[in-house]
């Protein structure tokens, strides 16, 4: 972490403020408060923000504020962050189907790794993910945390269609396709449950600075929470998360 | 209430407003027209809200059924818009009428052209706005292009004045060659000193890689000190993003809204609108210039959009 937030430039309508330079939950805890403190101070000019892992990106209305005047204040807002309330983050379960149609380069994965596949799962299925931060793609979420012995590239050609809910693996990284793209990722498994949804306040299922685990479900019962979350009637498991 | 039927949508037309903001924060990219002047002065001409959906038209292709008495005004791109047999003026409130045919045969000058419609055009917002962002199925008609078959509304007119024409010294000449004024940054501490001169002195082409989501540019390779992976961070409009290969991309209208690799630059606002009605084979070459002068620039662009606003009103 830097000693003090360094300004960079992005534009004239935006600039980011950054904490530092690596992936560490320490950092993603200051963006993610910055953030939080954004939110509710409604500060003039400032038209939205986007935090990642270690910077937020600021846009603003040059026409309404000044940037010396904007970056004067989050640096305060920056200072005093101590002083703030936060709320727990939570845990929320992902319920997936690992292997067979829905995670079609398990195999793949398990021979990669010198596993089976269904050591595969249960690695995957025995940790707690930090949502880093949302991005790229509507509701995807960038999730810290997963064990190096199922760590496996990215594959040589990239599907043109992957599945919304697909679970998958890029490298040290795991994460999930909240809308149907084209992708590399080694695909593992899938959730029936909808992590974006543009009719809804806020539109994604996870927040960044939370957590997900995911558990292990049957083909019968991905079917069978599919159809609850088709009539709305699906309840996200969420609980409140410890820390250890 | 129906206005219009496609008979022929083109290869890309989409319902565009000023875009969606606020959601960028849950990877909602803000799409919105590419060349937002021209999508503003459209709906100022029809008595609209500058900010009302309109479509946007690219290249050529799109053939409408007018199918009730309205106004229309087209804006941006030169595709030789035609009714029925004849030539329509742009830049101009037009009266159609019911059985009419607009069409845009062929593009002449510019790449993206407007269609504001008196009322605007009525689709379900979705988080605040009307704009297709056609990768993530979000807005317009159903998150996807026109199609054939489909059905336009348009919402509530307000009185408005045909044959209103813009006056002629605002309205923009796309040329085929362009200088980007650019904000060096954020990561152009990434680049080595030659790197940054190759950027801010050679001429660099459009690729045919270029769409709403970013133009992949051709030229001199931009050199790194030492990779071009960062942690992803936000992407601002008009970042120029240099991937490994060196050659840069600028990120436009449907760009992700995170990114890692290095971003040497950011094109600035008024540019960008340049860059909207450029196509592959046109030139660019990027000026640095300094945050202050960009906001001078940005403030004459919001003054000529207020006086044309001050024009209309008069002249009700």
């Amino acid at each position: 972490m830097y000693d003090k937030p360094r300004f960079l430039a992005g534009g004239d309508k935006a600039f980011f403020i950054e904490f530092g330079n690596a992936v560490a939950p320490a950092l993603q805890r200051r963006v993610q408060r910055l953030m939080l403190v954004i939110r509710n101070e409604k500060i003039p000019g400032l038209v939205e923000a986007i935090p990642t892992y270690r910077s937020l990106l600021i846009h603003y209305d040059p026409l309404q504020t000044s940037p010396k005047e904007l970056r004067d204040r989050l640096e305060s807002l920056e200072q005093r962050l101590e002083d703030s309330e936060f709320p727990k983050p939570t845990v929320t379960e992902i319920p997936a189907v690992y292997g067979g149609e829905y995670g079609p380069d398990l195999e793949f994965v398990a021979k990669h790794s010198g596993l089976t596949p269904e050591e595969v799962a249960q690695i995957h299925t025995s940790t707690t993910y930090l949502i880093y931060m949302l991005g790229f793609l509507p509701g995807q979420p960038y999730l810290g945390g997963m064990s190096s012995r199922i760590a496996t590239p990215r594959l040589e050609t990239p599907r043109t269609r992957v599945l919304r809910g697909s679970v998958g693996i890029a490298g040290n990284l795991t994460g999930i396709y909240a809308v149907e793209s084209p992708g590399g990722w080694q695909i593992i498994g899938r959730t029936p449950i909808r992590l974006f949804n543009p009719h809804k306040e806020p539109p994604a299922l996870l927040q960044a600075g939370n957590y997900v685990t995911f558990v292990r479900i049957t083909p019968q019962e991905y079917t069978r929470i599919e159809e609850m979350v088709q009539q709305g009637t699906y309840k996200v498991k969420e609980t409140p998360w410890c820390e250890g | 209430m129906e206005i219009f039927e496609v008979i022929q949508p083109g290869p890309l037309t989409t319902v565009q407003d000023l875009g969606r903001y606020g959601y960028q924060q849950y990877g909602v990219p803000v799409s919105g027209a590419m060349d937002n002047y021209a999508l503003r002065v459209a709906n100022l001409l029809v008595g609209n809200n500058e900010g009302e959906a309109c479509l946007e038209i690219t290249l050529l292709g799109l053939q409408l059924r007018v199918l009730k008495d309205t106004v229309v005004a087209i804006t941006g791109a030169d595709l030789s818009p035609m009714l029925n047999k004849s030539s329509l003026p742009m830049w101009e409130a037009v009266i159609v009428g019911r059985g009419d045919t607009i069409s845009f045969p062929w593009p002449k000058r510019g790449c993206r052209s407007y269609l504001a419609v008196a009322g605007g055009i009525d689709v379900p917002k979705v988080m605040g706005s009307s704009s297709t962002h056609v990768k993530s199925h979000i807005g317009g008609l159903e998150g996807r292009p026109l199609c054939a078959g489909d059905y336009l509304k348009s919402g509530q007119a307000r009185p408005t004045i045909l044959g209103r024409r813009l006056p002629p010294q605002y309205v923009p000449e796309y040329q085929n060659q362009s200088e980007l004024r650019v904000i060096l940054g954020p990561q152009d501490d990434y680049f080595t000193e030659e790197g940054i001169h190759t950027f801010l002195c050679s001429e660099y082409t459009i690729s045919i890689k270029a769409d709403r989501m970013g133009y992949r540019l051709e030229g001199p390779r931009i050199e790194h000190k030492a990779g071009a992976d960062i942690i992803s961070d936000g992407i601002p409009l008009g970042a120029v993003q240099v991937p490994g290969d060196g050659l840069p991309i600028v990120l436009l209208a449907d760009r992700q809204t995170t990114g890692g690799y290095t971003k040497v630059a950011t094109v600035i606002t008024v540019d960008v609108l340049k860059l909207a009605q450029a196509k592959p084979g046109d030139k660019v070459r990027f000026l640095q210039i300094t945050e202050g002068e960009a906001h001078r620039f940005l403030k004459e662009y919001e003054q000529t959009i207020y006086t044309l606003k001050r024009w209309i009103r008069q002249s009700h």
